[in-house]
């Protein structure tokens, strides 16, 4: 096992280099001028290339991405073009809404799902298999913005229960801290949860169909047992991984979700950089998601192992 | 304890938890909410010219001379000044008490740095340099400007209301170079800056400066008493406008400062929110042509395009809402010092056979017209397809290219043809106290390739404007003003598109005390809560 985590953590090195590489171009190739836009409508084309030239932007590609890779390497990610602060600490500040919001998400997720998922499979057929996968269906259609925008009205304008936007840092108060949560996880919760909940469903199906679980209730053990012990427990290799990409996935939904609610997480920070052509902080961003995504797939590979003893690395 | 025991238990304690997390908290007792335009990135006013950084500098800086209400400047910092009889030397004394926010003694020598520093940067800020001859500290509070000749513009170059405007500043900071932005944010405004509590995305915090001492004279624009009524300011950054409507309407935020057209309805049914239109003057659509390739370096072609273009076209698919437009043709705002319709006789009032007409004895080749058309920002969104309508029916082939503003910038920068990535059209926005005279609007400016991108190269009006920039006497500036207007349009510099306004949405039930200005002030402001 040390062996197989060795060897893959070493793998997510090339496959950062790559990422460096073509983001590095993309940013360079795409239209756009963060000096321009650090100036304003009023500024001379002098200034604009004044400005051009201190944040070494006139310089051969090459160049610019020897200095960048040079400072990425000794672990400095540089500063942000516009905040006079360096990408670390602005990544810092955001890292926590992110996390916070993606962790309440998951929770909410599996929670919900899992259970959903394990009756449906029960109920085959029935009208609650029907109904659930019918939300499913829904869960999956509707866009994150219109569900938070619905959620919005009528939990926090029409009845004023929830508030509307914003977050709170867990050291400000746990409670402030989850009533904020609880509007943008249950959002950004619902296309998860008819994922997870299909998943779920369907693995189980296939369990239930196995000779062992006829053995179980042959046995006469309750049908509660059969199902969580037996059926669920058999049928997690699949859902774990669904689990898993879930996660990766959230990296794209929290952009949205942050902006509906106004999180000032990760997502908005990559937005407002990306519109800002502040290069700097997208490159750290990006190379930050795609070694979280990396790491997420290992994680995801280490847990089939808790759940099937049988693979082994 | 059953299952359900537990879970029951454990939802109480989260309710009881959440319940005591959301009672009353530490924060200030009157503590203003605002959701600006834009969030606050850089921090140095004289370095960068975007509408929040100058906003920023109106909160935590202070200014010598300030427009008022009527577009009148008026002393701020100032407290008496007198000009020679030659009008070539200017002294200025500051007024008794004021003090930076770390409780020195603002000085002479700190405003004529900060003046230096400005006059680098601003275009008006550069052509008043140029005339001056030296500066000279007399004492602490009185500093004397003399200059090489008269000039016309002095005080109204120190009360320049808009970006950029001249913002006094300690020396030790404004002695930065001006190529450098200022890491140091002291200033003498009525509000202090708090660095600590700054979380870019998140919110800026300002606290009342306790040690400003107002000006007598009651508020009026940008002159007159700063008379904080609050402790607190905080700009929450909320950058999805409908979020920032919905806080505002669930009262968690108490002013948005740009709200969107298309969510006014919801707004206005809500009781318990106001509308203020602070910027009276209001903002200019402006369509700027690239005189440096073709077809529009023909002035005969460009005089056509002007022909063909209306505004009240533009105006309604932009704005729509009759309340919030005006057609206005003054190159220099209408009901501003310097108005009038003199020029644009015949202009931007969708004369399309006209256009043909002109169009065909310039000997229009069929060169079609590269329109940039910005798409990610709402203000403008709608404004080239207009143009293209209303160009292809005189006869123009118009090539729309959809692009997002930061792209716009980045290629109307570029001096070239259009073929290698050159540009013909775009679209912006100004506020009007941007474009209140010759020297300040820097559309005007018909220097060649110094000239802002669109590169106007015109002999004529540069003499006009220069001669209006020397000239001391109100009357005859204004009708050297009228001259320079007749002259960008005989050469169509550009094409105003008409002004439009923005109110302010609040929640009436908290905030009374707006100040008109070209700006979002805090200051007279009141807050009824916390």
């Amino acid at each position: 096992m040390i062996g197989f985590l060795a060897r893959r953590l070493l793998a997510t090195v090339p496959v950062l280099m790559v990422v460096a590489v073509v983001v590095f171009l993309m940013l360079r190739l795409t239209p756009g001028d963060p000096a321009a836009v650090i100036a304003g409508d009023s500024a001379s084309v002098e200034q604009v290339a004044e400005i051009r030239a201190k944040l070494g932007l006139d310089r051969p590609l090459l160049s610019q991405f020897a200095v960048w890779s040079g400072r990425v390497l000794t672990g400095n990610l540089g500063e942000s073009f516009f905040f006079k602060k360096t990408v670390a600490q602005l990544i810092e500040q955001r890292v926590e809404p992110t996390l916070s919001l993606s962790l309440a998400t998951i929770v909410i997720a599996v929670l919900v799902a899992v259970p959903l998922g394990v009756v449906a499979a029960h109920r085959r057929g029935g009208w609650l298999d029907r109904v659930l996968m019918g939300f499913s269906v829904l869960g999956f259609s509707v866009p994150v913005f219109v569900i938070g925008y619905l959620l919005i009205y009528v939990f926090a304008i029409a009845t004023d229960w929830l508030p509307v936007q914003g977050y709170v840092r867990l050291g400000d108060g746990v409670g402030r801290w989850l009533v904020h949560l609880i509007l943008p996880s249950s959002t950004l919760a619902v296309i998860y949860i008819a994922l997870i909940a299909r998943m779920t469903r369907a693995s189980v199906i296939e369990v239930l169909g196995e000779d062992y679980i006829r053995t179980a209730r042959a046995k006469g053990l309750p049908e509660r047992v059969v199902l969580v012990r037996h059926a669920l427990r058999n049928a997690a290799v699949p859902i774990v991984t669904v689990i898993g990409l879930g996660i990766g996935l959230l990296i794209g939904g929290v952009v949205v979700t942050e902006s509906v609610y106004n999180i000032p997480g990760i997502g908005r920070l990559t937005v407002d950089a990306v519109l800002a052509r502040d290069y700097p902080v997208i490159q750290a961003v990006i190379l930050l998601f795609s070694f979280v995504y990396v790491l997420l797939n290992l994680l995801i590979d280490v847990a089939y192992s808790f759940f099937d003893p049988r693979i082994r690395y | 304890m059953t299952l359900k025991g537990i879970v029951r238990r454990g939802l109480a304690a989260i309710v009881v938890a959440a319940a005591l997390a959301l009672g009353p908290t530490a924060a200030p007792a009157q503590t203003i909410r605002a959701v600006m335009h834009s969030d606050l990135k850089i921090l140095d006013p004289i370095w960068a010219t975007a509408y929040i950084i100058r906003n920023h500098g109106y909160m935590i800086y202070d200014t010598l001379f300030a427009l008022d209400e009527k577009g009148q400047p008026q002393p701020q910092m100032v407290d008496h000044w007198k000009v020679s009889e030659d009008k070539l030397t200017y002294i200025f004394t500051l007024r008794d008490g004021l003090k930076w926010h770390d409780g020195l003694p603002v000085t002479a020598e700190d405003c004529i740095a900060s003046i230096k520093r400005w006059g680098a940067r601003d275009a008006m800020g550069q052509k008043l340099m140029g005339f001056i001859g030296e500066f000279k500290a007399i004492d602490e509070k009185t500093f004397s400007l003399t200059l090489k000749q008269p000039y016309g513009l002095v005080i109204l170059s120190l009360a320049k209301p808009s970006s950029n405007v001249p913002f006094m500043m300690p020396k030790r900071v404004a002695d930065t170079p001006p190529d450098q932005q200022i890491s140091d944010f002291t200033g003498s405004g009525p509000f202090v800056f708090k660095k600590d509590e700054w979380k870019p995305g998140e919110k800026v915090v300002y606290e009342r400066f306790k040690d400003y001492k107002p000006r007598q004279e009651a508020p009026s624009g940008t002159a007159g008493a700063k008379v904080v009524k609050v402790d607190r300011v905080e700009w929450i950054a909320i950058p999805d406008a409908q979020t920032a409507v919905n806080a505002l309407l669930a009262g968690e935020v108490d002013l948005v400062e740009d709200p969107p057209f298309e969510l006014f309805p919801l707004l206005k049914a809500d009781k318990n929110v106001g509308f203020a239109n602070v910027n009276t003057l209001g903002n200019e659509f402006t369509l700027r042509l690239n005189h440096a390739v073709p077809p529009f370096d023909n002035p005969k072609i460009r005089r056509a395009a002007l022909m063909a273009l209306d505004q009240i076209d533009f105006l309604q698919a932009q704005v729509g809402d009759a309340e919030y437009y005006k057609e206005c043709r003054a190159m220099f705002v209408c009901g501003s010092t310097f108005a009038t319709d003199k020029g644009s006789e015949g202009l931007l009032q969708g004369n399309a056979a006209g256009a043909r007409k002109l169009l065909q004895e310039a000997g229009y080749d069929g060169t079609p017209i590269l329109l940039m058309h910005s798409t990610d920002l709402s203000v403008l969104t709608n404004l080239a397809p207009v143009a293209k309508q209303l160009w292809e029916r005189a006869g123009f082939k118009v090539n729309m290219v959809d692009m997002d503003w930061q792209s716009l910038v980045a290629r109307r920068a570029k001096r070239v043809p259009v073929a290698e990535g050159g540009w013909n059209v775009f679209i912006t926005s100004w506020v009007a106290a941007d474009v209140l005279n010759p020297i300040s609007s820097a559309f005007i400016a018909a220097n060649c390739e110094k000239a802002a991108p669109g590169w106007p190269c015109d002999a004529t009006l540069e003499k006009l404007r220069d001669a209006f920039a020397r000239e001391t006497d109100p009357a005859k500036q204004k009708a050297l003003a009228v001259q320079v207007q007749e002259r960008a349009y005989e050469i169509a510099a550009y094409a105003p598109l008409g002004l439009w306004y923005k109110p302010m949405a609040y929640r009436k039930d908290r905030l009374a005390g707006f100040v008109n200005a070209p700006a979002p002030l805090f200051w007279n402001l009141t807050k009824k809560g916390g």
